[in-house]
């Protein structure tokens, strides 16, 4: 399996969960911490993210990075990685 | 458990675009504008047209798109972006112009402008966030909101009899001879998501060939004017409004091959 | 202005409203929005005809409505920009130009005025004058409005309004009548090319790495920040005054003064000839910016004069500022006539009688 990684701009995630629905392996779920503005957070609860970049896509916030072993130099680029081909 | 984000060995594959500002988005959690000004922004980033777009932006929830999208931008009254995009786009037609409108804004008190915008066939983008409601103004009904739909203004549910139809208005403007592209997304699922994307990108390239209007109709949520949370304003997007507003494109561009044997 | 006087002058016989249309042409208007109504359709129509050929942008809007935001835009954009119409499509037109004034957007806007209220008729009328001179539109602002009295100032006032709305990033106006559109007179025209374009470096024309992102708006959602935008248009309009214009007419002398604009001020002109030949010494002042006013000009003459007659095509609008001018030191009187009816010099100058009368009665019941 690919490993992947999600990293969250905490400060700016709202909680919204959308990123939680999105993610095909249930790698996410919500802090028990709450930022400055007062949400709960979204944070990588499993160890088997896959860096799809579903959970990325779709949150309104713009709050995640992700980053994801290189697969054979297919997609290179966070740019073209959301090329739709 | 100890769970490993260590990012050695990978390689960055997504991020928030640098033609956003660093602004934290005013919108309510899980609204369906943050998706959108995301994608508009990645798609200019993307294209290498940030010094060459101006946005307008009109009252509604998304009146200071310009806090977040790092673009030269304009502020309209309500209902009238269309007309303030015309007036930018005709003494710069070299520039990519962009309104982003609500769907009381383009579907009721700007309807004339909106219409006639298309009509002439402006070159321009115009991106319509149908959310089924008023939502700066607290959750008032819409021209689009459904029928029996509850919002603070049909407390009894939108009433045809009394109120009418939601206005499906981008199947109005399919018709019309000025328009080029029409297409209607959303921004529900990561596979929608990237069809919007797409969408933003084949509307920028048909501006720099002055084809004509291209018109985005976004199926988008409003959880609080809803009164649900994001997951399930999303989920009661998809089970009431996708069928009343089917996603898809409403007009292509005829390919030369369409159009020879259409002559023929 | 010695420049003015180095411009090459032709003159030609026009329509006034023609003639402001080429005028337009000449200052260098790189884009017009507009909507047709009488009686300026005149101007929209020779701009569509003259515009495409020498370069410039015009625009038969679906509205008013969308015409002014068109507006909006495109001086947003950096753009000379103007339009016209006439008092019904001029009300249709306040909240953009609510919305210019406070995005500091300079353009020109030509009201033809017709009388009203409603959609009234098509003949000449002064009734737009508190719409013009008081903001018209919602919030504290003002337009800056000059008011012609000639075919040659419908011409002239372009380029001054043009100069005014650019230095100062307001909206102008020019005030005028259905009858000034209308009646052909002999005008110079000024040279095309003559009226520079400043520098703008605020306009959304795309945002290049160097600079912050430029934004036109009008939406200062804190009190703090509204009210210091507000603060700075007051700032504005206190700096405006020194642009103050007006005209004299046989005031030297006089012991009664008019005060009229327009139209009007042509019509008290004929009855200071009927006047002096019966021997009453009527003066004339002339406002030519109806915003800023002539205040100190009007007041100076509390002094001078037994008393104001201020004479409008309307039922007393223009009174109002007279009558804070002169605050109460004077008697301040009105004529007019509205609803698209011109008075006669006669008619004034009965008026006149009128006043002198009730005057001297009142005067010795006072034992002035
Ligand atoms: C002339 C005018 N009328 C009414 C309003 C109040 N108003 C502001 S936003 C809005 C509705 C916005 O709804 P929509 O366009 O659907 O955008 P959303 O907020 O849902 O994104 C209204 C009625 C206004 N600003 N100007
Ligand atoms: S989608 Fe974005 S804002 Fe919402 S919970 Fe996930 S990271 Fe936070
Ligand atoms: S009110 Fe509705 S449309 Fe506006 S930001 Fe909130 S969720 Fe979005």
């Amino acid at each position: 399996m690919i490993r992947g990684t999600v990293h969250f701009k905490i400060e700016i995630c709202k909680g919204c969960e959308l990123c939680i629905v999105a993610c095909p392996q249930e790698s996410l779920g919500l802090s028990n911490k709450i930022n400055l503005q007062g949400y709960r957070f979204a944070e990588l609860i499993k160890d088997n993210c896959t860096g799809c970049i579903n959970c990325a896509l779709v949150c309104p916030d713009a709050a995640i990075t992700v980053y994801r072993e290189p697969k054979s130099a297919l997609r290179k680029s966070g740019k073209e990685a959301v090329e739709v081909k | 458990m100890q769970i490993n984000d260590s990012i050695e060995g990978l390689e960055l594959v997504y991020q928030r675009p640098a033609t956003l500002t660093d602004t934290p988005f005013h919108y309510c959690p899980g609204c369906g504008h943050g998706v959108a000004h995301k994608l508009l922004m990645e798609v200019v980033e993307e294209m290498g047209i940030q010094e060459n777009t101006i946005g307008v932006a009109p009252v509604g929830c998304s009146v200071f798109a310009y806090h977040y999208m790092n673009i030269d931008m304009q502020e309209a009254a309500h209902g009238r972006a269309s007309a303030v995009a015309t007036g930018i786009k005709r003494v710069l037609p070299d520039k990519f112009v962009f309104s982003y409108q609500g769907d009381g804004d383009l579907a009721a008190i700007g309807t004339a402008e909106t219409i006639h915008t298309v009509n002439r066939g402006e070159n321009i983008l115009i991106v319509f966030i149908n959310n089924g409601i008023y939502g700066m103004t607290g959750g008032q009904m819409a021209p689009t909101t459904l029928i029996g739909q509850i919002t603070s203004t049909s407390p009894y549910g939108r009433d045809e009899k009394l109120i009418g139809y939601p206005l499906k208005i981008t199947d109005m403007i399919a018709i019309l001879p000025g328009a080029f592209y029409v297409t209607r997304q959303s921004v529900n699922t990561a596979g929608n998501v990237r069809k919007l994307k797409k969408a933003f990108q084949k509307s920028f390239e048909f501006q720099k060939l002055n084809k004509g209007t291209c018109f985005i109709e976004v199926v988008s949520n409003c959880p609080s004017g809803w009164g649900m949370t994001p997951v399930e304003a999303n989920k009661w997007m998809e089970e009431n409004m996708f069928p009343y507003y089917p996603l898809g494109d409403l007009k292509v561009p005829r390919t030369e091959k369409e159009k020879g044997s259409n002559n023929a | 202005m010695d420049q003015t006087l180095e411009l090459i002058r032709e003159a030609r016989l026009m329509k006034g409203n023609e003639a402001l249309a080429e005028a337009a042409i000449r200052a260098g208007v790189q884009a017009y929005f507009g909507y047709p109504i009488t009686p300026q359709s005149e101007i929209l129509e020779y701009l569509s005809r003259e515009m495409p050929k020498r370069g410039g942008i015009v625009l038969q809007a679906e509205s008013e409505l969308a015409a002014i935001n068109m507006i909006y835009g495109a001086s947003g954009a950096g753009a000379r920009v103007m339009t016209s119409s006439s008092s019904p499509g001029i009300s249709l037109m306040q909240e953009g130009l609510s919305y210019i004034a406070s995005a500091q957007l300079p353009c020109l806007v030509v009201n033809v005025n017709r009388g009203g209220p409603g959609l009234g008729t098509i003949q000449p009328s002064q009734g737009d004058y508190f719409q013009a001179t008081k903001g018209g539109g919602h919030g504290d602002y003002h337009l800056i409005v000059l008011a012609p009295a000639s075919v040659q100032e419908m011409a002239d006032f372009v380029f001054d309004a043009i100069t005014l709305a650019e230095k100062y990033r307001n909206p102008a106006l020019i005030l005028a009548d259905g009858a000034l559109g209308q009646m052909m007179e002999k005008v110079e025209l000024p040279e095309e090319g003559s009226l520079e374009y400043p520098e703008k470096s605020w306009a959304t024309v795309g945002k290049p790495k160097e600079r912050e992102r430029n934004i036109i708006t009008s939406l200062f959602i804190q009190p703090e920040k509204m009210e210091k935008i507000n603060l700075e248009l007051q700032e504005k309009y206190r700096r405006l005054k020194e642009e103050v214009r007006y005209e004299l007419v046989s005031t030297d002398d006089a012991e009664i003064l008019m005060v009229a604009y327009g139209l009007s001020a042509r019509i008290c002109q004929k009855t200071i000839d009927l006047a002096r030949e019966k021997g009453i010494k009527l003066g004339l002042l002339r406002p030519i910016t109806l915003y800023p006013f002539p205040e100190e000009a009007v007041a100076s003459f509390a002094s001078k004069v037994d008393f104001y007659l201020v004479v409008e095509m309307n039922a007393g609008q223009m009174i109002e500022d007279v009558k804070l001018s002169v605050n109460g030191s004077r008697p301040v009187f009105h004529y007019g006539r509205m609803g698209g009816m011109i008075s006669s010099p006669e008619e004034v100058l009965s008026k006149v009688e009128e006043i002198l009368e009730t005057q001297s009665v009142s005067n010795t019941s006072t034992g002035r």
